[in-house]
């Protein structure tokens, strides 16, 4: 009997906390989006709709234009992620965990210092631009802060660390008998690569996937530190309608339909590889 | 062709990195700069004076502290509370397990805006004042799923013919979870509050949510970015860097050793 | 990372817990459904109510100050003096960037009735202050005890339309919203709005985002006097906007002053003070011809203080032209009290080389004394009630997110 008990009670104040601090808000939030008011006259529960589809309208660009730099640098983050964890995984031998551990140096400094810092390094007359500009390289009006690309490159440089480990732990567990087996049987580098390897290693790209592009999309620092006029992204108008304009209703509906929309994202996703063999793998 | 393919990835690996340490590598050295305006960014020679006058600010000093205190007490509170999870976990078969292992994929897997956003809501539409207890309850939140999710890992892991053959000699359920079981899982706690108390060191999104007028340091940073951010905060992030490199290189050293005795 | 699969396999597999879950989040709504009170409009206080306010309480020796950033000393001297006259300790903050977001701060638990953690603050006129003066957020300022504002402050910046009487707030200190160029790159005068919109500059303009100082500059563009606007002005100030937009790096809160220095913005809106406290040497302010803003940061009690009193001797402090002098060297922004100039002459006359030009340069410039001329160019902010509050809201907010 007392056995039976142990987990519950084991699980009991954590569970406790989450339902307070994480279930709950996410109730609350949604209540509040169906509210209408103001601060002064307050706000009441009206099952006020329209803040989800005037959200939608208006701030509709934001969220395409979010989930748009999301994959971006998701993509990116594979892209520039998979031949390093490659390498570590086969061929840096018994330093592996040295290089491993310098890929994960950046979660060692604030993410905001890290951002920060890439400000001060691409500023319009900084240390690199104002250098090249000098050297007349460049045009004076040159600039990368404010662009897309600044956007970006800020989104995957802070979250790629979340795409090397998951793929390199794929790669790592990548039996080398079956690279052998491949060989004996004829086949050729890239087929053994494409055959066997990638195959083995795109669980690991899954939850890299997952653990980037959520984020990355819903990010707000990057884009408001980065960014310019033309890079405005949904968490930045969320930001602003909690903070800026107290215009609680609307903020939680975009909240939520953000939400939303990563999840409808991940499933689809999900769906698209062929959630069982994916997902059954990844659990091994 | 295969040599030379191999040395291409290993000089890829290496500019990667050197890209990942680029902005680090900026930071630590203007806070060596001898900068004498408002705005730290033209290298105007060498010096320690910033590492002298590091607590000279007073609020950004404050904002350390508040920091580091709220990281230490929700590393504590998480590494508990989450290894109980993470061993309910590993360890038994229960009726809403599936349940609790979605709320934990939920809790890791939501934006952290969501969740700041839906603290905030919460606050709001219940009156709480935020300050150090909201900022506090909320990292314990975010750390729970993190710390259980390493604990659990670790206890899967794990033979449990050890426990049963304690069992077996006749100790008790609480030694044999004290002596055999804790010790053994041990590793994985110590990197889930590891864990958890970077996250919480770091944490921006949730905290600016639910902080009201207390500065925790990676606020402070931001609301210094507005005017000029002074080099006392490289210094810090200095650091916080030189400290968090040390402890994470005396666990791999400590791991090799163990591995090789 | 791998301990995270399994949790993905089952989280995304088990769609009954799921719905278990929603079932219990309906559960959860039909109690949280029941909406946030709101507090009705407070406007007139009566002498009894200040009365009733102050009675009874008594001073603590320590103060809690919400401030901007760059608004005090960096050695915080004036907080020193104010200590050893006094004896009351002042833990001082510089926490607020945008008044927006300081109000999205404080509004929840003043509405509560429960402490924001500060017993005095610094807002600006305009929307916010407005707001916190009608919810009752604000204290009334007892101002007998206030006799240094009434000996020194300019009798033009009493009894103001943005808060009659000075019931509520006294000035800390005005400022002028034109523009700052950075003179390494921009090689011509920078005289009017207009430049703004130059295409020649396209991609290093700075603008703020702050819907009321943004909203200001589009009116004077299009030539219409904020204070007298109407809802279609706002319209075609906005459309205005609009137009430069493509031609804007970003909007910015105060952060345009570290762009600015460093060249990645050559020309932006700006707030005259922060030009000469935070800027570096070689950014320029003008007042524009079209006319520049002119704002107010008002020191006010909120209503929840643990020690007002004390906050009611430092603001009285505060009004010491001595005191004020040595505040105002170091904000540069247009000091309340006229009589601090003649302390700012002596300190120029003492100092020595750089700080000497400095101090010098403070006397005589119309940033911190401003002209007769210079203030004819000036407007405030236009008032607004809860009405059009939401249609100017409507109409300037959207432009900076480019909607």
């Amino acid at each position: 009997m007392r056995r039976r008990l142990t987990p519950y009670l084991l699980i009991l104040p954590g569970g406790l906390w989450l339902t307070a601090f994480f279930a709950v808000p996410l109730i609350m939030m949604l209540s509040f989006s169906l509210m209408e008011g103001n601060l002064i006259d307050g706000f009441a529960f009206t099952f006020h709709w329209q803040n989800y589809t005037e959200g939608l309208s208006t701030y509709g660009d934001k969220f395409v234009r979010s989930l748009w730099y999301g994959l971006l640098a998701t993509v990116a983050c594979i892209l520039i992620a998979y031949p390093a964890a490659y390498w570590i995984a086969f061929k840096a031998g018994r330093n592996k965990s040295t290089y491993l551990f310098l890929l994960l140096l950046p979660f060692f400094v604030s993410f905001i210092l890290r951002t920060v810092s890439w400000k001060f390094v691409l500023a319009d007359d900084g240390i690199f631009l104002g250098t090249f500009k000098d050297w007349g390289l460049l045009n004076e009006d040159f600039h990368v802060l404010g662009t897309t690309f600044a956007v970006v490159a800020g989104l995957a440089y802070n979250f790629l660390p979340f795409m090397v480990l998951p793929i390199y732990v794929a790669l790592e567990r990548v039996d080398a008998r079956l690279l052998e087996a491949a060989r004996d049987l004829y086949a050729s580098r890239v087929q053994t690569f494409l055959r066997v390897v990638l195959p083995l290693s795109l669980p690991g790209v899954f939850a890299g996937v997952v653990m980037t592009f959520i984020p990355a999309s819903a990010d707000y620092v990057n884009a408001d530190v980065l960014g310019g006029s033309g890079n405005v992204m949904i968490g930045n108008v969320i930001y602003l309608e909690y903070f800026n304009n107290s215009n609680y209703p609307t903020a939680s509906a975009l909240s939520f339909t953000l939400m939303g929309a990563l999840l409808v994202g991940i499933f689809l996703y999900a769906r698209l590889l062929g959630t069982k063999d994916v997902l059954e793998a990844a659990g091994r | 062709m295969k040599l030379l393919k191999g040395r291409l990835l290993h000089a890829y690996t290496l500019l990667l990195v050197a890209w990942l340490v680029l902005p680090i590598a900026v930071m630590i050295a203007f806070g060596f700069n001898d900068t004498s305006s408002k705005q730290n960014f033209v290298w105007e020679g060498f010096t320690f004076e910033w590492y002298a006058r590091l607590f000279e600010k007073e609020d950004l000093t404050r904002a350390l502290v508040n920091s580091l205190l709220i990281a230490l007490l929700s590393t504590v509170v998480t590494t508990v509370i989450g290894t109980m999870v993470g061993l309910a976990l590993g360890r038994f078969r229960f009726r809403g397990q599936g349940t609790s292992n979605f709320v934990l994929f939920a809790a890791i897997s939501t934006p952290e805006l969501v969740m700041g956003s839906s603290l905030l809501a919460m606050f709001v539409q219940l009156n709480t004042p935020r300050g150090f207890v909201t900022i506090l309850l909320a990292h314990v939140m975010f750390s729970i799923a993190f710390v259980a999710v390493t604990v659990r890992a670790r206890v899967v892991g794990l033979d449990p013919s050890l426990e049963e053959a304690a069992a077996d000699l006749g100790a008790s359920g609480w030694t044999t979870f004290r002596l055999v079981t804790l010790p053994m899982i041990m590793p994985g706690v110590m990197a889930g509050a590891m864990l958890a108390f970077a996250l919480s060191v770091d944490d921006f999104v949730i905290t600016n949510f639910t902080s009201g007028s207390t500065v925790t340091f990676p606020l402070w940073v931001w609301s210094s970015t507005r005017t000029g951010t002074p080099p006392q905060v490289n210094v810090m992030g200095t650091l916080i860097f030189a400290v968090g490199v040390l402890v994470a290189l005396y666990n791999l050293w400590s791991a090799r050793r163990r591995r090789t005795t | 990372m791998n301990e995270i699969n399994p949790l993905l396999r089952r989280g995304l597999t088990q769609r009954r817990d799921f719905l278990k879950l929603m079932g219990l989040g309906v559960v959860g709504m039909a109690a949280a459904a029941c909406g946030v009170e709101g507090q009705g409009g407070k406007q007139n206080v009566t002498q009894s109510e200040v009365e009733k306010y102050w009675a009874g309480k008594a001073k603590n020796g320590r103060l809690n100050w919400a401030n901007w950033v760059g608004y005090m000393e960096d050695d915080r001297a004036t907080l020193k003096g104010f200590t050893a006259k006094t004896g009351i300790e002042v833990t001082y903050k510089e926490v607020i960037n945008e008044n927006a977001e300081w109000f999205g701060k404080i509004d929840a638990p003043l509405r509560a009735g429960q402490s924001i953690g500060f017993d005095m603050m610094v807002m600006t006129n305009g929307l916010q202050l407005e707001q916190a003066r009608q919810l009752g957020y604000l204290v009334p300022l007892d101002h007998s005890k206030l006799p240094n504002f009434a000996a020194n402050v300019d009798p033009a910046l009493k009894d103001p339309s943005y808060d009659p009487g000075n019931t509520f707030t006294v000035p800390y200190t005005s400022g002028i919203t034109g523009i700052a160029y950075n003179t390494k790159y921009v090689k011509e005068p920078i005289t009017k709005w207009a430049d703004l919109l130059n295409p020649k500059y396209k991609g290093k303009i700075g603008m703020m985002g702050d819907s009321q100082e943004l909203g200001n500059v589009g009116l004077f563009l299009i030539g219409v006097d904020p204070e007298k606007s109407t809802p279609d002005d706002w319209r075609k100030a906005a459309d205005k906007l609009r137009e430069q937009r493509p031609l804007v790096r970003k909007y910015y809160t105060q952060d345009y002053i570290e762009a600015v220095t460093k060249g990645d913005v050559w020309i932006t809106m700006a707030w005259s003070g922060d030009v000469f406290s935070l800027a570096g040497p070689e950014v320029r302010f003008a007042i524009p011809e079209e006319g520049g803003t002119l704002w107010t940061d008002n020191l006010c009690i909120p209503s929840t203080a643990e020690n007002p009193v004390d906050a009611l001797e430092l603001m009285n402090y505060l009004y010491d032209p001595r005191v004020n002098a040595t505040l105002t060297e170091f904000i540069n922004y247009i000091t309340p009290v006229p009589s601090a100039k003649g302390f700012i002459v002596e300190d120029a006359a003492a100092a020595k080389g750089e700080d000497k030009e400095l101090l010098e340069s403070l006397v005589t410039s119309p940033l911190v004394f401003p002209t007769a001329a210079d203030m004819a160019k000036l407007r405030r902010y236009r008032t607004l009630t809860q009405e059009e509050k939401e249609i100017y809201q409507s109409v300037f907010t959207p432009v900076p997110q480019g909607s």
